[in-house]
């Protein structure tokens, strides 16, 4: 698929925007705090409905403005799809396809499908778990936009019950036993959207190791092999969680009811959902040493890298009727060099469409010399 | 911009109500500002009225004039089936229907730790009461199809099931009139789960 037109009003820095854009590769070249990344951004948040820079919508919204509107017609198979996005900052956004109103603003997810890799991703590599989570579930959606809901609902317990258990331990403390009645439900509720969640994670990740590790290769041929392993909660039930086949997800919920009854006094005690998918981690490996804390500064951004380009396989495989996803490079050619700048590079120019920004042309290879933008004083230029 | 004195008061005041944002606020007062005196007291004193003299009623917890509702002294309503709901006005939304001829009981919410509420904080033990003289022999569990409607449907279901009653819960599936193409998954594959035999 490819991204025929792109509007913005009130997005970030731009009062408005307009490009017209085309398969192949898009090169948009402007400074620093020009606005290119915010273009790209807008196209990231109208594939997943939340930005690759920050976890709220406020910053999103030209200050001094209300409401946000990011709008793209995407042509897939032949056919074109327009899409429209509202962010209203503290309300639910508003969506629309072809120009109708949808239900829920969810329901234009998979609509638009694409993979962005930008400096923010090695955070990915070198941050907390919850990061690493969010990359695997980014995944999971984009496989699967049903998943969104699953992953909303899973949220939602979450919240629930820990309210539930910080009031019940306060109360057995003093004597009472109130609250614990209907712990039974929230923990069945846990079990049963985690497991749905952590199927589906343990299938994308089956799924994406190949194309990773490959991508990893590529990107640094002279270096050991990536692996990546899902490292969960559920340790003591499931010592070895077996990936091939995925665990059937009635499976999956029996063992998490039963750890979350083995567990249910310490989650008292602590007021935590001490058992779940929001416990779990993916360890990324290279050879025998964990990234996290072993790995240079290139051997990090070659193992994000490599996450994202095997994303890009995967979902390209997962589709493969003409409508393969669209890669977005966000500002990452400068921290390469040569050598992975030309596999990048490489990737790049064989994608249906690919939009990379750079502060300076030069840093972008020379198999990339598709369209060029320039960006600059809050208007976009095509030059070439 | 403010307003000064009264006129903001008011627009501050119809700015809580829900589904009422700032400009429909400022719209409801400026209409209300230039509005006939007789319409504005008859609203106002609705208002009063409406907080003074609607009761629960002492049954089923509906909204009533009298101690007890219309629907709970119906003599002509079946006394063995019970429609449990969260809030008054999903009775008249399965009223509207004519196809329940039972009665209703009212909860007054769902479970929400979120929101400190509990099964205590709900007509949980006024409807274990009503089940007690064993005259009702089918509940029908009515809450909310979101996650807390459908907690506190778990959680009634496991304590009244071994009392041995009837207890079932509404389907959840596809709208009349609509088209498949546009259902969404989540309302799709509960369709199927729930699907049945067609005789």
């Amino acid at each position: 698929m490819y991204v025929r037109h792109l509007t913005v009003s009130d997005f970030r820095s731009w009062r408005s925007a307009d490009v017209a854009l085309e398969p192949g590769p898009s090169v948009l070249v402007g400074a620093n705090g020009q606005g290119k990344t915010n273009l790209v951004e807008a196209l990231g948040y109208l594939a997943t409905l939340s930005s690759h820079r920050v976890p709220t919508d406020a910053p999103l919204v030209r200050s001094g403005t209300e409401r946000a509107v990011i709008g793209a017609a995407i042509v897939a198979a032949g056919r074109e799809l327009r899409v429209e996005v509202e962010i209203t900052p503290g309300r639910a956004n508003r969506a629309k396809l072809n120009g109708s109103p949808v239900p829920r603003a969810r329901d234009v997810l998979g609509a638009l499908r694409l993979v962005l890799f930008a400096p923010e991703d090695l955070a990915i590599v070198r941050g907390d778990p919850s990061e690493r989570r969010r990359f695997l579930d980014d995944l999971v959606v984009a496989r699967s936009p049903r998943m969104a809901g699953v992953r909303a609902d899973y949220d939602r317990v979450l919240k629930q019950r820990s309210a539930l258990l910080k009031s019940a331990g306060a109360a057995r403390r003093s004597g009472g036993n109130s609250d614990l009645r209907t712990l039974d439900v929230w923990d069945g509720h846990l079990a049963a959207h985690g497991a749905q969640l952590l199927s589906a994670r343990l299938a994308a990740l089956a799924a994406l190791r190949p194309h990773a590790a490959a991508a990893y290769a590529q990107v640094a041929p002279a270096s050991v092999e990536l692996t990546l392993q899902y490292n969960t909660s559920l340790t003591a039930a499931l010592p070895e969680l077996p990936e091939a086949p995925v665990p059937d997800p009635t499976l999956l919920e029996a063992v998490l009811l039963s750890e979350l009854a083995r567990v249910r006094s310490a989650e008292l005690e602590r007021g935590v959902n001490l058992v779940g998918p929001h416990r779990d981690d993916l360890d990324l490996g290279l050879g025998q040493l964990a990234v996290r804390g072993y790995a240079s500064h290139g051997e990090s951004w070659s193992t994000a890298l490599a996450l994202r380009l095997g994303s890009y396989e995967l979902l390209r495989s997962d589709y493969p009727d003409g409508a393969e996803p669209i890669l977005i490079l966000d500002d990452v050619f400068a921290e390469l060099d040569v050598n992975r700048r030309e596999q990048l590079a490489l990737v790049a120019s064989k994608a249906e469409q690919s939009v990379i920004t750079a502060a300076v042309a030069s840093d972008v290879p020379d198999q990339l010399q598709g369209a060029r933008f320039d960006v600059h004083d809050g208007e976009v230029r095509r030059v070439r | 911009m403010m307003y000064e004195g009264a006129v903001q008061d008011l627009i501050d005041e119809l700015g809580r109500l829900p589904g009422v944002g700032p400009k429909s606020a400022q719209r409801i007062a400026f209409y209300l500002l230039a509005s006939e005196q007789v319409d504005v007291e008859r609203l106002a004193s609705t208002l009063i009225r409406v907080k003074n003299d609607v009761k629960f009623c002492s049954i089923c917890g509906n909204v009533s004039e009298s101690e007890q509702c219309r629907i709970c002294t119906d003599t002509r309503r079946d006394p063995t089936i019970i429609c449990v709901v969260e809030e008054p006005k999903d009775v008249l939304a399965v009223e509207r229907t004519r196809e329940f001829r039972g009665r209703y009981h009212v909860l007054g919410g769902a479970i929400s730790p979120i929101d400190g509420v509990g099964p205590d904080d709900l007509r949980i033990r006024e409807l274990l009461v009503r089940l007690r003289d064993g005259v009702v022999t089918e509940l029908i569990l009515a809450t909310d199809p979101n996650l807390e409607g459908e907690a506190t449907a778990t959680y009634l279901a496991r304590m009244i099931n071994p009392m041995g009653l009837t207890v079932t819960r509404l389907a959840s599936g596809l709208p009349v009139g609509g088209d498949l193409e546009y259902a969404d998954e989540v309302t799709l594959g509960r369709a199927f789960s729930g699907r049945r035999r067609v005789d």
